[in-house]
């Protein structure tokens, strides 16, 4: 293989794991957005999302076998179930948390996080745990560059998610609401928008995406395990950052850099792949030191 | 809320009473010491090596109390600095034929050091973003641990020498029981008096309102910065000596667990509170020993508690004076 080769090689590998990464930074950014909260536990629901989707598939695959048709509905159905978990724990566990100092509900993220994580590692005894999807390695060949058919469909499904997500927010009246409460929560209580629903929302969509991440995820790799969501929720959040937290459009940009700069920082001699996570938080603190904006954040004043 | 705390009250309302009267503090601690001289004869071998490992967590949590309780700043990798001076240890007792109290002083450098590294460019940040900052260094220490000819990659190092000192070899486990009781007082008095301190005043201030400490001539990146070091240092002493009990150390003993569960005791037991914060350090170790027959459940049963407690006991399970804000 040629350097270029190796290059577009990367290129397409960046492109998949940037999509996953894009995915789950997008509900971290948006519940950021509208309760200026870290939610720890995000990249957990990016885990249940892999397990509810594995036992959608295994429900069905028996009628509908373990195709891509398959690995949908399985995505559908672990999307629904883990928005549904999403917003039982904002009611749950940040509501009454909202008025406390901001320590306290960082803490309590984290014990939610923890217990997501302990809740699975319990169910499946902390196995790696087979994902059978029966997608194949079929793929299509330009010049020596070799895409699988995997790679097009969950690049494709992650982009047809994204555009779904920005015209929701963009065009639909729980969209502008969404904004609207990210800029100013109290003004829009006062404007009678009905806020608890909105943050409802929010989180439902945003736990929604991780769980499509979940999933495709589980199927592309082809196993799932309890402690999965950790990395990638700490990467996720690096490409929230990096595209400036807040931000939507940031947030899918944060997510493709991450992913592409991975990609290549693992073809740089000396780095390797050992070196790749190092690699990664290295970027997000060199980020968070120097442009803690973001690339597409507005600056922020904090209040304590 | 309200009569959460009034039920509360009633539960710890005498001990804390107890705790506020003076020679009854006294009698209570003097009883504490004899039970600590005398805990391995009562309750076996097995308890002793249980024990030395809660005292160990004593001195961690401290640490970490310093710069969670008493700073007000949220460290996730706090395990980071506990493997800094446990492989300071390893590396130079094994490669530069240095003893272990040789080393201890370059242990407490280097993690004084990497508070200063990590601490420096990033506590002008807002808190939720030091705190995943931290998280990040704390990975990166472990994975640069994993990779590394030096640390001994994924199979860390073996063969650590064990101390002695004056001629008296520290080799069975009941002299590391008391080394950690040493180590544990010293951590308490430490603790004690930096909260009573001038820094600790400051720390107490930037905690509850940074810009007016920061109006009063208070150097906010400094105190913190301050916080950071003394935990830091406090966390390399008892990495040093988890090195030479265990003899053996590897990356996976300084994970994010590590760090979580350091942070529960600190939490459990009360933030800033240092009778507290001993009591989580015996929690979160005793803890998942007598709840051994749980098998893995018993991490999911502590997860829950402590998700119970954020909820409705945020200041923690001892009850201080003063609650925090």
């Amino acid at each position: 293989m040629t350097f270029l080769d190796i290059l577009t090689q990367q290129l397409v590998n960046g492109l998949v794991l940037g999509s996953f990464y894009a995915l789950v930074a997008l509900g971290y950014t948006m519940i950021f957005g509208v309760i200026k909260l870290l939610n720890f536990a995000h990249g957990d629901l990016y885990m249940v999302g892999g397990f509810v989707g594995f036992i959608g598939l295994s429900a069905i695959s028996s009628v509908v076998g373990g195709d891509w048709p398959a690995v949908f509905i399985a995505m559908l159905f672990s999307m629904i179930a883990v928005g549904c978990l999403g917003v039982v724990i904002q009611r749950v566990a940040y509501q009454p948390m909202l008025a406390a100092p901001r320590l306290s509900i960082l803490i309590t993220a984290l014990a939610v996080s923890l217990v997501l994580q302990n809740a699975v590692l319990g169910l499946t005894g902390g196995q790696y745990q087979p994902f059978r999807a029966d997608l194949g390695f079929g793929g299509i060949n330009i010049g020596s560059l070799f895409i699988q058919y995997n790679q097009m469909v969950l690049v494709g499904t992650a982009a047809v998610l994204m555009i779904g997500l920005e015209l929701f927010v963009s065009r639909t009246q729980y969209g502008r609401a969404m904004r609207a409460v990210s800029i100013d929560k109290d003004m829009c209580q006062l404007m009678g928008i009905n806020v608890p629903v909105v943050i409802a929302v929010t989180f439902f969509i945003g736990s929604a995406l991780a769980a499509a991440a979940g999933t495709m995820a589980g199927a592309y790799y082809g196993s799932i395990w309890y402690f999965m969501g950790f990395l990638i929720g700490l990467k996720a959040f690096t490409a929230a950052v990096i595209g400036g937290i807040g931000s939507i459009p940031g947030a899918m940009l944060g997510g493709l850099i991450l992913g592409l700069l991975e990609a290549f920082g693992t073809q740089i001699p000396g780095i390797g792949s050992e070196w790749k996570d190092v690699f990664s938080f290295g970027v997000l603190i060199l980020v968070l030191v120097f442009k803690p904006t973001g690339l597409l954040g507005r600056p922020e004043q904090e209040r304590m | 809320m309200g009569e959460k705390s009034v039920v509360a009250a009633r539960l710890f309302g005498p001990l804390a009473g107890l705790m506020e009267n003076r020679p009854a503090r006294w009698t209570a601690t003097a009883a504490l010491l004899v039970l600590m001289a005398v805990a391995p004869m009562i309750f076996g071998s097995y308890a002793t090596v249980i024990l030395t490992n809660a005292l160990l967590y004593v001195v961690l949590a401290l640490g970490l109390n310093v710069v969670v309780g008493y700073a007000g700043l949220l460290d996730l990798g706090y395990a980071a600095f506990f493997a800094v001076g446990a492989y300071t240890i390893g590396v130079l007792t094994l490669d530069f034929g240095l003893n272990f109290w040789m080393s201890l002083p370059f242990a407490v450098l280097a993690a004084a050091i990497a508070g200063v590294i990590i601490g420096g460019p990033t506590l002008g940040l807002r808190s939720d973003y030091l705190a995943i900052v931290t998280l990040g260094f704390g990975e990166i220490v472990r994975f640069s641990a994993r990779n590394l000819e030096i640390t001994g990659k994924a199979s860390g190092l073996s063969g650590i020498q064990q101390p002695s000192i004056f001629g008296y070899e520290i080799a069975s486990s009941l002299d590391f029981y008391y080394t950690f009781c040493i180590l544990a007082i010293i951590a308490v008095i430490v603790s004690f008096r930096l909260a009573n301190s001038r820094l600790g005043r400051a720390w107490l201030y930037v905690r509850h309102d940074e810009d007016a400490a920061e109006a009063m001539g208070i150097d906010r990146v400094r105190v913190k910065l301050a916080a950071y070091v003394i935990g830091a240092i406090y966390g390399a002493i008892g990495g040093a000596f988890f090195a030479v009990n265990l003899g053996a150390i590897s990356p996976e003993s300084f994970s994010f667990t590590q760090s979580v569960l350091i942070l529960m005791a600190v939490i459990l037991g009360g933030m800033g509170k240092i009778p507290g914060v001993i009591l989580g350090a015996f929690i979160v170790i005793l803890g998942p020993e007598l709840l051994r027959d749980l098998g893995p459940l018993r991490l999911l049963v502590f997860a829950v508690g402590l998700l119970l407690i954020m909820l409705f006991r945020p200041s923690g399970i001892w009850p201080g004076r003063s609650a925090a804000k």
